[in-house]
C-alpha cells in the first residue's frame, strides 16, 4: 500500500514537470555565440506614466538613499520627481544577479559584461528604446554599442561607467606596500591566513591574467579565453594561493568588517569597500597593480517581463544624468558614463584619476566577460573552458 | 451549519476524511512533492551560457559528484562536523539535563527550562554574528588566549563551536523530557539494593538516556549537516555541503546540479534514521 503511495506521488510530480516543460521556444536572429538565438522581444515604443514603484537589482552602492551617509543620496530626488519607489535588492556578483532576473520580479538590473550577455540570450532582458532616453546622447561613445551592452546593433541598456579590481591593504601591517599581484599569490607571503580574494568563478581570471603577465610561455592572451593547459595552470596558482585565504567574500559588508578587524590584511576590493572601510577608521589603500587588473563595464538593462516599464526607463534616465551618475561614479569609485559627470563631481580631478575617457587606460583592463567554449579571443584551433568548467572549478579551488 | 453537522455526525468516515485531507495534501504536495522535484530534477542540466534549465534525463550531475575528489572530501568534512557538534552537545547537555530533572527543586526547574528556552527566541543570524564579532581579530576570545590571533579565528573550528551553541538546547530539551520521566524511586530501589553511583548510572540511567540522546542527535545531527549560514560567517574559507547547494543555486545558477548535491544530506539522514528507528528512539521525539 506505501508503495502504491509513493509510486503515485512520483508520477503526479514526473507528469507535472513534464507538462511544465513544454515552453521555452523562441525565434530571432542566430548571431550569438555557438549559433545561439537572441529571443525576440520587443522594446517599449513610447514612454508613459510612472507605476509607482521600481525594482532594482544593483552592485553595492549604485542605488544609495541617503541610509548609508546622509550626504549620499540621488534615489530620494527621483523617488520625489517620479513617484516612483525604489526598492533595491544588493547582490554580491554577477551569477547572483542573473539568478534574480531570472526570478522576473525585477524591473532594471545594472549588469558587468559578465552577466549582460548571458541575460541577453537567456531572454531575461529587453532591448531598449535610446530615443526614450534623454541622457544617452551624453554617454561617451566609448561605451556605446559595445559587445557586452549590444547585440547586431540595437543598444540593450545604458551604460553606468566602469572600473578596475583593486589590491587593497592594510597599511600598518603590510610594509612595503604592495605593487604587484604577486603579494597575493607568493607561497610564502608573512601573511598567510590574512590574504583574502574574491568569491565567484570569475576570480579565476585575475590568476589567468597575472599568469599572463609572468608566465609568457602559457601564451594567454585574454584571461577569459582559457584553453586546457591554460586553464589548468591558472587553477593550480589559485589552489595554491587556497593556503593562504583567510576567508573569501562576496558580501562586501564582511569585507570591511575583516579588514577593520584585522582577520584580512590584504586582498581584492572594489573602491567602494576601501572608501567604507577608511570611513570605519581602518588604514587600508587601495591600488592598481603593475599587471593590470580585471575590471568592469557596468550596463542598466531593463527585465523583459517588467511590471514598470516606465518607472524602469525613468530610473535608468535618471541613473546616467549628470548629477546622478558623478554621484554614484564618486561613491564606487568609478569613471562615469556621462560626459557632462566630469563637470559635477566634487573632486573636480575625478575624470582624470579614473580615466572616463580614456580608452588607452581601459585597453589594460580586462573587463568581465563571461567565458565560452569558441575562445572569446577568437582562436579557433582549441576549445576554451566556459563558465560551466569555471564554476565548477571554483568549488575545487576552495576544497 | 448544524444540517452539515449532523450531516457529518452520521457519516464518521466523511469526517475524518475533511479532518485529515488538509494536512495529508500539505505532506503530499508540499514535502513529499517537493522532494520528488528535487529527485527528478538532479538529472537534468544547465545551458552553461544562457543558465536555462535543460529538461533531459543525463547522469551527469552524479558522474561529476562521483568522480570529482571535492565533493568526496566536503561530505565527509561535513559529516565529521555533524557528529563533532552532536559529540559536544551531547557532553554538555547530559550533566545539564540531568541536574535540571534529578538535581534542581521543581521551582528552579521551571526557571531553567526557560533559560535554555530563551536563547531560542533570538535569531539565528544574530547569534552568528555576535560570534564573529567574538571570534574576530584582537576579539573578546582573543583576549581571553592572550593578544590578536592567538584565538582560534574563523574556520572549522570556529563553525564546530558555534554549532554546537546554537543547537545545544535541542539537545537538552528530549534528553531532559527523558530523564524527568525516570521516577526517583527507582534511583532510591538502586541504591537500596546495594548499587553504587557507577552502577546505577549504568544500569537505571542509562536505558532511558540512550533513545532520549539519539532523539537529540536527529536534531543537531541534522541541522549541523545542513548548515551553509554560520559556516559562512565564522568559517572562514571552509565549504561544507550546505555551501555547495547554496552557490550552485545562488551563484551558479545550477539548480540541477545543486539538487544532486542536496540528495546527499537527504541520503545521509535516510541511512541514519534507518539505522535509529531500530533503537526505539523515534518514539522519544
Amino acid at each position: 500500500m506505501r508503495n502504491r503511495w509513493m509510486t503515485a506521488v512520483l508520477a503526479a510530480g514526473v507528469l507535472t514537470l513534464a507538462a511544465c516543460g513544454g515552453g521555452g521556444d523562441s525565434g530571432g536572429s542566430a548571431s550569438g555565440p555557438g549559433g545561439l538565438e537572441v529571443p525576440k522581444i520587443d522594446k517599449l515604443a513610447a514612454l508613459g506614466a510612472g507605476e509607482g514603484e521600481v525594482n532594482i537589482v544593483s552592485w553595492a552602492g549604485y542605488v544609495e538613499d541617503g541610509s548609508t551617509d546622509k550626504a549620499v543620496d540621488w534615489v530620494t530626488g527621483f523617488e520625489k520627481e517620479t513617484g516612483c519607489q525604489v526598492n533595491n535588492k544588493i547582490a554580491g556578483t554577477s551569477d547572483e544577479m542573473v539568478a534574480l532576473m531570472k526570478t522576473g520580479e525585477y524591473d532594471v538590473v545594472s549588469a558587468s559584461g559578465d552577466a549582460s550577455l548571458r541575460l541577453i540570450y537567456g531572454g531575461d532582458v529587453a532591448p531598449v528604446n535610446t530615443d526614450l532616453i534623454a541622457n544617452y546622447k551624453d554617454v561617451f561613445d566609448g561605451l556605446k554599442n559595445k559587445q557586452w551592452n549590444s547585440v547586431d546593433g540595437a543598444a540593450y541598456g545604458v551604460p553606468h561607467g566602469r572600473g578596475a579590481n583593486l589590491l587593497m591593504y592594510r597599511t600598518d601591517s603590510v610594509t612595503p606596500a604592495p605593487t604587484s599581484w604577486n603579494a597575493v599569490f607568493d607561497a610564502n607571503s608573512p601573511y598567510k591566513g590574512k590574504i583574502t580574494a574574491y568569491d565567484s568563478p570569475i576570480y579565476i581570471a585575475d590568476a589567468a591574467l597575472y599568469l599572463m603577465k609572468t608566465k609568457p610561455e602559457l601564451n594567454i592572451k585574454n584571461p577569459y579565453a582559457l584553453d586546457d593547459t591554460q586553464f589548468q595552470a591558472a587553477v593550480d596558482l589559485l589552489k595554491a594561493q587556497n593556503e593562504l585565504i583567510g576567508e573569501y567574500w562576496s558580501d562586501y559588508t564582511k569585507e570591511v568588517q575583516a579588514f577593520k578587524a584585522g582577520n584580512s590584511v590584504l586582498g581584492t576590493t572594489w573602491q567602494v569597500i576601501t572608501n567604507l572601510t577608511k570611513a570605519d577608521g581602518a588604514p587600508v589603500e587601495a591600488i592598481l597593480p603593475t599587471e593590470g587588473a580585471t575590471g568592469w563595464s557596468d550596463t542598466w538593462m531593463v527585465s523583459a517581463s517588467t511590471k514598470h516599464p516606465n518607472c524602469a526607463y525613468l530610473w535608468m534616465n535618471h541613473i546616467i544624468s549628470p548629477q546622478a551618475n558623478a554621484g554614484v561614479a564618486e561613491w564606487f569609485g568609478e569613471a562615469p558614463s556621462n560626459k557632462l559627470s566630469c563637470a559635477l563631481t566634487a573632486d573636480k580631478s575625478h575624470c582624470a584619476t579614473f580615466h572616463a575617457d580614456d580608452e588607452a587606460y581601459f585597453d589594460q583592463i580586462w573587463y568581465w566577460t563571461t567565458p565560452l567554449a569558441q575562445c572569446v579571443d577568437g582562436r579557433t584551433d582549441v576549445t576554451c573552458k566556459d563558465y560551466a568548467a569555471w564554476t565548477q572549478a571554483w568549488t575545487t579551488i576552495k576544497g | 451549519m448544524s444540517v452539515l453537522g449532523s450531516y457529518l455526525h452520521r457519516h464518521p468516515r466523511l469526517r475524518l476524511a475533511g479532518l485529515l485531507s488538509a494536512p495529508l495534501l500539505w505532506l503530499v504536495v508540499a514535502y513529499l512533492g517537493a522532494l520528488a522535484v528535487l529527485l527528478v530534477s538532479a538529472f537534468w542540466t544547465v545551458n552553461g551560457f544562457t543558465g536555462e534549465v535543460v529538461r533531459e534525463f543525463s547522469l551527469q550531475n552524479f558522474r561529476t559528484l562521483l568522480s570529482e575528489e571535492v565533493y568526496r572530501a566536503v561530505t565527509l568534512r561535513s559529516l565529521g562536523v555533524a557528529a563533532a557538534v552532536t559529540g559536544i552537545c551531547v557532553v554538555i547537555a547530559t550533566p545539564m539535563a540531568f541536574f535540571m530533572a534529578k538535581v534542581a527543586s521543581s521551582k528552579y526547574r521551571n526557571w531553567l527550562v526557560i533559560a535554555i528556552l530563551t536563547p531560542l527566541w533570538a535569531s539565528y543570524l544574530v547569534k552568528a554574528y555576535a560570534w564573529r564579532i567574538l571570534l574576530a581579530n584582537g576579539g573578546p576570545i582573543d583576549t581571553l588566549f592572550g593578544g590578536p590571533g592567538n584565538g582560534p579565528g574563523y574556520g572549522l573550528f570556529a563553525t564546530i563551536i558555534v554549532l554546537s551553541y546554537l543547537w545545544l538546547p535541542y539537545m537538552i530539551l528530549p534528553i531532559y523530557a527523558g530523564l524527568e520521566r525516570l521516577p526517583d524511586s527507582m534511583l532510591e530501589a538502586s541504591a537500596d539494593l546495594g548499587a553504587r553511583a557507577g552502577r546505577t548510572f549504568r544500569a537505571v540511567v542509562l536505558p532511558i538516556l540512550i533513545p532520549s540522546v539519539i532523539a537529540g542527535s536527529i536534531f543537531t545531527f541534522s541541522l549541523s549537516l545542513g548548515d551553509y549560514i554560520t559556516v559562512q560567517i565564522v568559517g572562514g574559507k571552509t565549504q561544507m555541503i550546505g555551501n555547495l547547494v547554496y552557490a550552485n543555486i545562488g551563484a551558479a545558477n545550477n539548480l540541477p546540479f545543486a539538487a544532486a548535491i542536496a540528495t546527499i544530506p537527504v541520503l545521509i539522514m535516510v541511512i541514519y534514521l534507518v539505522a535509529v528507528r531500530r533503537s526505539g528512539a523515534l518514539e522519544e521525539l
